[in-house]
């Protein structure tokens, strides 16, 4: 089947009026994705850390039970910390949602095939890991879908969205891993965060 | 000599200094603080299917303005290398309570070489390294790596000597 969806316009459409959205990214092209929509200190895009994504996810949404947490990640990025949906599976944070834009490449690197190119299902890892939700995504209406199920359903959330394989021009976010920490929690917690 | 409660004191001294989520993935010497912080209401405690999930954990906690807390056996440090680059790249505070294994009077060979390389693994990563040898001693030891965690930013963990939480034979179980 071919992949139809651009990964740049999924990530677009899912982070339209985004109100009070908090928005983790994994290292790659879903930080840079999430870059191009803007900038802003209620992302924190991953340089590092490969493998963790929806699990500071996980940290955030349970620390912040009253706000919404999105976690958009890269398919390789998902299937190195894969026994993470197991773990948010165990804890169904309501508020949380994981989405892997799955263009079935290692993009960074060479674009070498990951896992999903054979048929590996995610979205069925997390259906059987307990997400309350749990879709393979394929086109643009099930993307206007997800974005009102990221806001309003009773998570934890899970979609795989198919897209297209392509390289496209880099759009990077501040690199100071310290930088969009403090400007993160700032912005979350007010201005007094790291004064007690 | 009045045996040392030092798993109560342990959970007492997290209370204490405002820990509002614990990462673990099990170890036989933490089985009786893992009991007491599932058991608390305001405390969530998180089953890790592996223990750099709770590097990332930690720092979501943080990110959220709450204080976490790391439960692991020594052999699981080996699992965070990598992430803990994270951790003190974005200077997020990182509280690790380790019970060693492969340390002091190991009956399981494949045990040693990560017992043995546990804290120079972390202070190769940046993580400071405190030692507790005895029951006493680790309560104090928590209480001043959990002030240097959340009020100077660091990684921080707690390496609880095998001499302190006894040695584990599977060979005494068996004959048993």
């Amino acid at each position: 089947m071919t992949n139809v969806l651009r990964r740049r316009r999924v990530v677009e459409i899912l982070l339209q009026d985004r109100k009070g959205l908090l928005v983790v990214a994994g290292l790659g092209s879903t930080a840079w994705a999430i870059s191009a929509v803007g900038d802003t200190p209620l992302n924190f895009p991953l340089w590092g850390g490969w493998g963790i994504a929806a699990l500071i996810g996980l940290g955030l949404a349970l620390a912040q039970p009253k706000r919404r947490v999105l976690v958009v990640t890269g398919d390789g990025e998902m299937l190195m910390g894969m026994g993470s949906l197991a773990t948010i599976g165990v804890q169904r944070p309501p508020n949380l949602s994981v989405v892997v834009i799955d263009n079935e490449r290692y993009g960074e690197t060479g674009m070498q095939a990951t896992h999903t190119a054979s048929g590996v299902d995610l979205a069925k890892v997390a259906q059987a890991c307990g997400f309350r939700a749990a879709k393979m995504v394929r086109s643009l209406t099930q993307v206007t879908a997800l974005r009102r199920a990221i806001h309003a359903t009773r998570g934890p959330v899970f979609a795989q969205v198919k897209v297209r394989a392509e390289k496209l021009p880099l759009v990077l976010p501040p690199r100071d891993g310290g930088l969009l920490k403090s400007r993160f929690r700032k912005a979350l917690l007010g201005e007094g965060a790291d004064l007690d | 000599m009045k045996e040392v409660d030092w798993p109560d004191q342990i959970f007492k001294t997290l209370k204490a200094a405002g820990v509002r989520q614990v990462g673990y993935v099990p170890d036989a010497g933490h089985k009786r603080l893992i009991e007491l912080c599932l058991a608390d209401r305001d405390m969530r405690s998180v089953v890790l299917s592996t223990e750099e999930e709770g590097i990332g954990l930690s720092a979501g906690a943080w990110l959220g303005g709450a204080r976490s807390a790391l439960l692991m056996q020594s052999s699981g440090v080996g699992n965070c290398i990598n992430v803990l680059g994270m951790t003190r790249e974005c200077r997020f505070p990182l509280l690790m309570l380790i019970t060693m294994r492969g340390q002091k009077g190991e009956f399981n060979p494949w045990q040693v070489p990560m017992g043995q390389a546990t804290g120079a693994a972390l202070a190769a990563m940046g993580v400071v390294v405190h030692e507790a040898n005895a029951p006493e001693a680790i309560a104090p030891t928590v209480d001043a790596a959990a002030r240097l965690a959340f009020g100077s930013y660091q990684s921080v963990a707690v390496l609880i000597s095998q001499a302190v939480i006894g040695i584990k034979s599977f060979q005494d179980q068996a004959s048993r």
